[in-house]
Order: structure tokens, then C-alpha cells, then sequence
């Protein structure tokens, strides 16, 4: 006995002396902080950071990462359970709290973002669960008096080899905490010929909870004695109060405040209907400020211009410039995108309480410890007194990582001074209006073909706002001046944060871009961010090039990827799963596009029937994607189905308008998505790899919207160059 | 005072008699499960039943309700169509944010209590009016046609 605690002791301070040469340990992976674990209640022992684990064996795993519809809520736990030897709907998930410890190593920010979670849990989550399980194999290998080598786990209890013996891992907890065992320093993890969880199809954690409605998202926080706030806002973004007359609104039952805020007027009330009805009687007059001239023809002709001009450099193969000149077949075009809006299906909102000593706020967030340093700044107060508690979120695609944070602002400058919390919810209208946008972009390529029709020279000119300039982040994104999410998605090869190109290899490749100034709205992150435009622009390109060359699109990709085994393989497999040689009959097109965006390399074909009129369908979309090790299967499928709802409605008729500074959409019936009966069938090949995983949330919107307009060019012999498409008269049914 | 039907009960209602179903069942009666999306009838994110019909709670002032009885997402009646729907839901694995899907659930179960054997282009009619933002659209469908296979077989046994 004395020797086996002996050497767990030599073990602890083995480990901690390991923690101190090296920092940081392996991310995520501390030690209980010995305050922290004397301040849980005796019933509890935190494992680490991410696991604990209550007498009654509940498991809970701290959550560093959002749930918004991308399955964060069903990997982690299913990456800790295979470790852990649990089942996955078993382990609880509570939200982490916003501190250093659970950033994100990749953004060293608590943001979920990027379609990089599945990476990022990859390794911390399975060692956790690992060393929380050794961790129980060490208090069991001490009470049975056995080694732990005749141990083993199951679905959440430990064994003696011969079964007689068994105790429950909350059984374990007053042994760990009696003999102050530690997490070893090292275990191994489980060989993937082992997994039992880990790549099997396995339905969404939450699911319960989303068909009885008993899900909570931030927009059902109902907390004692809150208020409900609307706010009125200037009709052109930017805009402020110059005057404003509440006497009406105070007058209607339930009304209890009205004051002004830096986004408007916010009337506070004791329902929600009566804030909106204080709201409408306001009368209020504006001082629109300087967006009031402004509209996106303006822009459009602006970027045109400038996209004829010489800008930045952001890559430089070759020299395309020389070869476009010397070249007798070369083609031109220029390919212009709207904003858009996210239109999330849980509008944003926020409650918060500030009094003098608490600053509580529940937001459904992707982007917590940004929210976190915005909040203690405007309050002029520590950060870790910013407390924020993250409900589930009713979509994001980007929105909710606002770095204004401007719906949290909203309700804190709500609720401050008030003492009681409020609540904040966007109207539909506010949403649509709400000046946070998928920035416009104009792209201008030129393309040479050689004589035997493949693509010789491309030279790229992207035009648009930058997302980050200006932003805690631009040190990360901004290299020379240009951001990397402008022209992410055209660049052949890595750049910066950006660990991947193309696939393609065009000898002379050039790419250059202008980052006109931030005035009008606020550029954003919009579900794959700079492939949700670089990608139409490039993929209809190179189908015009494949025309100019007299090659087929599919047979041309796969020529270029050569250098690629991954996308290579996948085009391959494309071609045949889509019956791609196969005639598709009268009416009807095909188009391909490929993408390889945060690592993953997809590709898809669009079926089209061209009807009368414009109208036409989307009958099939055949999607092939290698996002290494498929950690869930049945997940990766709903993010492809629904990424490619997302892009398909957008490059349908996604479009935000702005005219004499205000928006001229406001809600559904003129800001069209995807209705279901405009759904395709869509059909998933998953290649699963040994790679480690990387992401699938975004990626199948890339493609979608080059894959139909090359479908369109296909079927009808026209090309579309001006999204959505709809403007070109098309209609999708 | 204004009494109202839901979910079986009768209750009791303080809410100023023009205020939107919708939000007399969010914030007074405490049934979040039914959302809000876009308010003017247009996103179905609020889909109730009304006397068996699907309506959008956001488009019917309370004053107008009378008699008529209102089911809500929390409505849990044991082996009645909504648990049958509910479970093809789960085996389907359609939620992904889950926001607008107590409204989906809701008119899927209306079109199935009014026609449990639906084409393809009836279940694309009746759920036009829900949109999903993370277009959850196939399982909706192939959840909605597992739906009625079982009722067809329970029918024909
Ligand atoms: S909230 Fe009622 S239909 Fe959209
Ligand atoms: S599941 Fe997210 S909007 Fe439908």
C-alpha cells in the first residue's frame, strides 16, 4: 500500500514541476487548481478543465465551444465519452466559463468559429476524457488493492478483470479526493480501430430537447423582475436621436422607461408587446449622419472602377501578366456579389443585469471572451466580473461573432442603471436592417488558355471591405495591408493563418486585391466568409476557361489537382457517383465546383431542369467532402444539407439593397431563403481518412452557388456573372 | 380578463387583449417552445394549432380566440400523433439549431391529422410556410413520410 501511494505522490509532484517547465501543459489540460477544487462542494470533483463529475456519477463536460446548430454539443461529448468509456448522451454539457484556459488554441479567443471545432476538441477533449478515466482506474487500483493493469472500464463503471468487483465512477470521487490523486502526466489515447463512438453516425445530443420545446435559446431567458426592451433605431445605420417625444409610448399599460441608448431609443416595458407597442408610439427625429447619402450603386461603380486598377499584391506565381499579353486566348469577366444578411432563425438578442457589483448577460454567442473585453470596456470594469452565460443559439453563420458585439452592447446599455434585467429582442426588421452584412464584392478576372486548352495565366482583382481592418484581429488577418478573408478561397497557395490553397495549379497565378474603406455598414463573416464570394467568382471562371479550352469542367479539375491526392481522389469519385458522363437529357445541366476551404477539400455537382419563363429547379446535388477522420457521420451530412440550403438560397436571391443610406429589405417576404420546396435531394459521400479531422460547417456553401450558375451556363449556353441570380431573371421553384 | 384554452386547460389571461398569441404563450404562460421568427405570419417559426389547424400565433390577437382550443409544441400526449411525429424527428436526426423546428413539427403534424397520407408535393405545400435557416429540409420531409408509413401500417394492421 505505502509503495503504490508512494508513487502516486512521486507522480504529482512530478507532474506539477512538468507543468511549471513547460507553461502551458497540453491545452486545456490543467491541473484542478487546488482553490478551485476545495471551493466545489464535497460531492463534486473536477477531473480537469473540462470534465466533472458529480457522486452520483453525472458527467459534465464544460463546454468551450457554442452550440448553433453545428453539432459542437454532440462531437465533444462523443469525444470525451470514447475516452471516458461512457455512453455520449449520457455526459451533461455546461457552458465553460469565459476565461484564458478555455480559448480556443487556434484563435487564443473562446470563439467558435472558422469550421475549426471538430480540430480544435480533437485532441484536448479525447485526453481529457482519457485522463479523467485514469484517473479513476488509479482510486479503484487503491481501494481494490490491484493493479491497475487488472482494471478495466465500462459504460461508466470500473471493473476487476474477473468482475467481482465493481464500483461506479461517482463511488471513485471520495478516493481521489482522499488520497489526492492527480492526473498522470501522460496517457495513451485510444487507436481508432478501437473507437466505439468516434465515427459512427450518431444523432445530435440535444435533439430531445428541440422536438418538445424545452430547449432553452437566449431569446427564452425569463429571469425575476425583468423588463423587455425594443429599440428604435435610426432608419439609415449609424444614425443617432436628435430629438425624441416618449409622452405617447409612457402612456401605454405596461410601458415603464424610455431613455436613449448609442443604437437608438429603447423602450422598456413589462412585456414584450408592450415595449413594441412604446416603441411605435415614439416620435422621434433622426440625425442620419453621414451613410445618408450613401447607396450600393455607388459602390458597385466604385469597385468597378477599382478593380481595373492596380492593387495590393497578395500572391504572385509565375507572371500573369506577361502571359495574359502573349497569350491569343484570353478571356475576361467580372463577377459581382451583394451583401448579405444572415437572417439567423432565432433573431439576435440578449438579457443583462449590471448593478453596481454584477454584471451577468446571457447571450447566445459564438464569440464570448470578444464579448467579454467589449462589455468590461463600456463598463469600465474588469474583465472576469464580465459573467456571461451562453444559452443554445437558433443559428449563427456568423452573426453572432460580431465584434461590436453590438446586440450584448445593446442590452447592457439597456439594463445599466436599471438594476433589474433586461431583455433585448431584434424584430425581424431590425435583424434584415441591421447594417452587419457579408460585405459587397466586385471581382474582375483575366485568364489565358494555351493550345492545348489549359489554363495558362489567372490574374484575379478583388474589390471589397475588409472584415478584420480596424479590428482586435487584424494583426492576425491583415498581411501587407490586404485581409485574408478578401481573397481566402483564390489564393493557389497557404497564407498566413490559412494553411491551404486552391488544389489547382495554374502556372501563373496572381491575386490582388483592394480593401476600399469601412463606411456604409458593417462588413461580417457570412458562413464561409471570403469563399462565399471568391469561391463563385473563381469556380464560374475556371468553368469559362474550361469553355475557352474546349474541356470538360470535371476533367479539367481533376487535371489541375494533380499535385493535390486529396481533391484529386475526391473529383474522381465525384465523376463517377454524379454519373457525370452520363447524357442528362434535354432542358437540363450539370455543373461542378470545388473547394477546399479550412483544410477540407469538397466538390459538388447541381442538376438543373430550366424551365419557362426563368424558372428553374435544382433537382440533385451529388456533394463529395474529406474532412479527414469523419468524426460523425450523421452530422457531417445535416452541416452538407444545410450549408447547401444556405448558400443555395443566397446565391438565389440573397441580396440586401442599399439605397440613400437605408435598406430597403425588412423581413421575409423581400429577404427570400431557401423554402423547402426549392430543397434539392441531396446526396453525401463522405471519404473518411486517417487526418485528423477538420471541418464541415461551412464548406458545403462554397460550392453551391458556382455549381448551379455553371449548371445554368450548361443547360442554356448563358453565363450569369451578377448574384443573386434572380436579378439575372432567374427564378428558383 | 380573457380566458384561453391551451393545451387542454383552461387559463386565465392578464395580456391586453391585442397582444399576439405568440407572446401571451411566451412571456405570460411561460411556453417558450413556440418562437418567434419574423412576425407577420411569414417564417411559421410560431405555428400553433388552432381547432386542429395550423395557424402562426404572431398573426392572431388573443381577443379574436373566443372558444377555439390552442395546442402548443409542449402538448404531450401519450401515443397521440404529436409523439409519433416527435420520435420520427429524433430517428431522423432533423434539429440542427432547432430554432424553427417546434414550428416545422407542428405543421407536419396538422398535415398528417388532416391527411395521413400525404405526396410529396402536399408535404411540400403544407411546410412551405416554415423556413429553416440551417435547411433541415430533407429530414423534414423523409421525417414526415416515415410519419405517415407508420400510420398507414398501424391503419392497415
Ligand atoms: S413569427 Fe409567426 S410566422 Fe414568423
Ligand atoms: S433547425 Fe435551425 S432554423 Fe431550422
Amino acid at each position: 500500500m505505502s509503495k503504490r501511494i508512494g508513487s502516486a505522490i512521486s507522480r504529482r509532484s512530478f507532474v506539477k514541476s512538468a507543468g511549471l517547465a513547460t507553461g502551458s501543459l497540453l491545452v486545456g489540460i490543467h491541473i484542478p487548481a487546488s482553490s478551485e477544487q476545495k471551493r466545489m462542494p464535497l460531492q463534486q470533483t473536477l477531473m480537469n478543465s473540462f470534465i466533472r463529475i458529480d457522486s452520483d456519477s453525472t458527467i459534465t463536460l464544460l463546454a468551450n465551444h457554442s452550440e448553433f446548430g453545428n453539432g459542437a454539443y454532440t462531437i465533444m461529448p462523443m469525444m470525451v465519452a470514447e475516452e471516458l468509456d461512457v455512453p455520449y448522451e449520457k455526459i451533461r454539457l455546461e457552458p465553460a466559463p469565459t476565461r484564458p484556459e478555455y480559448y480556443s488554441p487556434i484563435f487564443r479567443e473562446y470563439l467558435t468559429a472558422g469550421s475549426v471545432t471538430t480540430g480544435s476538441c480533437w485532441i484536448p477533449l479525447r485526453t481529457a476524457g482519457a485522463k479523467a478515466r485514469a484517473m479513476l482506474l488509479d482510486a479503484a487500483s487503491i481501494k481494490w488493492d490491484q493493479p491497475s493493469e487488472n482494471l478495466y472500464t465500462s459504460d461508466g463503471t470500473v471493473f476487476t478483470k474477473n468482475s467481482q468487483q465493481s464500483a461506479t465512477y461517482g463511488d471513485l470521487l471520495h478516493i481521489i479526493h482522499a488520497d489526492g490523486i492527480l492526473p498522470r502526466e501522460k496517457v495513451d489515447l485510444k487507436d481508432p480501430s478501437k473507437f466505439r463512438i468516434l465515427g459512427k453516425p450518431s444523432r445530435r445530443h440535444e435533439a430531445p430537447s428541440k422536438v418538445d420545446g424545452s430547449a432553452v435559446f437566449g431569446i427564452d431567458i425569463k429571469l425575476p423582475d425583468m423588463l423587455y426592451g425594443s429599440i428604435a433605431r435610426c432608419p439609415v445605420y449609424g444614425g443617432t436621436a436628435k430629438h425624441y417625444d416618449a409622452s405617447a409610448s409612457l402612456k401605454i399599460p405596461g410601458v415603464v422607461k424610455v431613455k436613449e441608448i448609442s443604437a437608438g431609443v429603447v423602450v422598456l416595458a413589462n412585456s414584450n408587446w408592450a415595449a413594441l407597442k412604446g416603441r411605435g408610439a415614439l416620435k422621434i427625429e433622426w440625425n442620419e449622419g453621414p451613410n445618408s447619402s450613401l447607396s450600393y450603386d455607388f459602390f458597385f461603380q466604385e469597385y468597378r472602377d477599382l478593380a481595373n486598377k492596380p492593387g495590393i499584391v497578395a500572391e504572385n506565381i509565375g507572371d500573369s501578366i506577361a502571359s495574359i499579353e502573349l497569350s491569343d486566348n484570353v478571356i475576361e469577366s467580372v463577377y459581382e456579389m451583394p451583401y448579405l444578411a444572415h437572417a439567423t432563425m432565432e433573431p439576435p438578442n440578449c438579457t443583462a443585469l449590471v448593478t453596481d457589483d454584477r454584471c451577468e448577460i446571457w447571450s447566445g454567442t459564438q464569440s464570448q471572451s470578444n464579448d467579454q473585453k467589449v462589455v468590461a470596456k463600456l463598463l469600465g470594469r474588469p474583465e472576469q466580473s464580465i459573467i456571461i452565460h451562453r444559452p443554445l443559439m437558433g443559428g449563427s453563420f456568423g452573426r453572432r461573432a460580431a465584434k461590436s458585439a453590438d446586440f450584448t452592447v445593446n442590452s447592457v446599455e439597456a439594463a445599466n442603471g436599471e438594476g433589474v434585467p433586461v431583455q433585448v429582442i431584434w424584430s425581424r426588421e431590425e435583424d434584415i436592417k441591421g447594417g452587419h452584412y457579408r460585405p459587397l464584392f466586385v471581382h474582375k478576372l483575366r485568364g489565358a488558355v494555351d493550345d492545348d486548352g489549359m489554363p495558362q495565366a489567372w490574374h484575379q482583382t478583388v474589390v471589397g471591405q475588409s472584415i478584420m481592418d480596424g479590428t482586435r484581429f487584424a494583426p492576425a488577418f491583415m498581411v501587407n495591408g490586404v485581409d485574408l478573408y478578401s481573397v481566402d478561397g483564390c489564393l493557389q497557395e497557404p497564407l498566413g493563418l490559412f494553411r491551404y490553397g486552391t488544389s489547382y495549379q495554374i502556372p501563373n497565378h496572381r491575386i490582388e486585391c483592394h480593401n476600399p474603406p469601412k463606411i456604409g455598414v458593417v462588413p461580417m463573416e457570412w458562413r464561409s466568409v471570403g469563399h462565399s464570394h471568391t469561391g463563385i467568382a473563381y469556380e464560374c471562371f475556371l468553368d469559362e476557361l474550361a469553355a475557352a479550352g474546349g474541356k470538360d469542367p470535371l476533367d479539367l479539375r481533376i487535371a489541375l489537382t494533380k499535385g493535390n491526392p486529396r481533391m484529386h481522389k475526391l473529383l474522381k469519385l465525384l465523376k463517377e457517383k454524379s454519373n457525370w458522363v452520363k447524357p442528362i437529357g434535354k432542358n437540363k445541366g450539370r455543373g461542378i465546383a470545388a473547394r477546399v476551404y479550412s483544410v477540407s477539400p469538397i466538390a459538388q455537382v447541381a442538376e438543373i431542369t430550366m424551365n419557362e419563363n426563368g424558372e428553374f429547379t435544382v433537382d440533385k446535388v451529388i456533394c463529395v467532402v474529406d474532412c479527414g477522420f469523419a468524426v460523425n457521420p450523421l452530422g457531417i451530412e445535416a452541416q452538407i444539407e444545410g450549408g447547401i440550403a444556405y448558400g443555395l438560397g443566397a446565391a438565389a436571391f440573397g441580396e440586401i439593397e442599399l439605397h440613400d443610406g437605408q435598406i430597403k429589405q425588412s423581413n421575409f417576404h423581400d429577404y427570400n431563403v431557401l423554402r423547402i420546396a426549392q430543397m434539392p435531394e441531396i446526396e453525401v459521400h463522405i471519404v473518411s481518412s486517417d487526418e485528423p479531422p477538420t471541418g464541415v460547417g461551412e464548406q458545403a456553401t462554397t460550392p453551391i452557388a458556382p455549381a448551379v450558375a455553371n449548371a445554368l451556363f450548361n443547360a442554356t449556353g448563358t453565363r450569369v456573372r451578377r448574384f443573386p441570380l434572380a436579378k439575372s431573371g432567374l427564378k428558383l421553384v | 380578463m380573457l380566458t384561453l384554452d391551451i393545451n387542454g386547460k383552461k387559463q386565465p389571461i392578464n395580456s391586453e387583449p391585442d397582444t399576439p398569441l405568440l407572446w401571451v404563450l411566451r412571456d405570460e404562460l411561460a411556453l417558450t417552445g413556440t418562437k418567434y421568427g419574423c412576425g407577420i405570419a411569414m417564417c411559421g417559426a410560431c405555428t400553433v394549432h388552432m381547432d386542429g389547424e395550423p395557424v402562426r400565433a404572431c398573426a392572431i390577437p388573443i381577443e379574436v380566440l373566443g372558444n377555439k382550443k390552442i395546442v402548443t409544441i409542449e402538448h404531450q400526449k401519450k401515443d397521440g400523433l404529436l409523439s409519433l411525429v416527435q420520435e420520427k424527428w429524433l430517428e431522423h436526426d432533423v434539429a440542427q439549431c432547432g430554432y424553427c423546428q417546434s414550428g416545422q413539427i407542428m405543421s407536419a403534424t396538422a398535415l398528417l391529422n388532416e391527411n395521413p397520407n400525404p405526396s410529396d408535393q402536399q408535404i411540400e405545400a403544407a411546410m412551405s410556410g416554415n423556413i429553416c435557416r440551417c435547411g433541415t429540409y430533407q429530414r423534414v420531409r423523409n421525417a414526415i413520410r416515415a410519419a405517415s408509413d407508420t400510420i398507414t401500417e398501424n391503419a392497415s394492421l
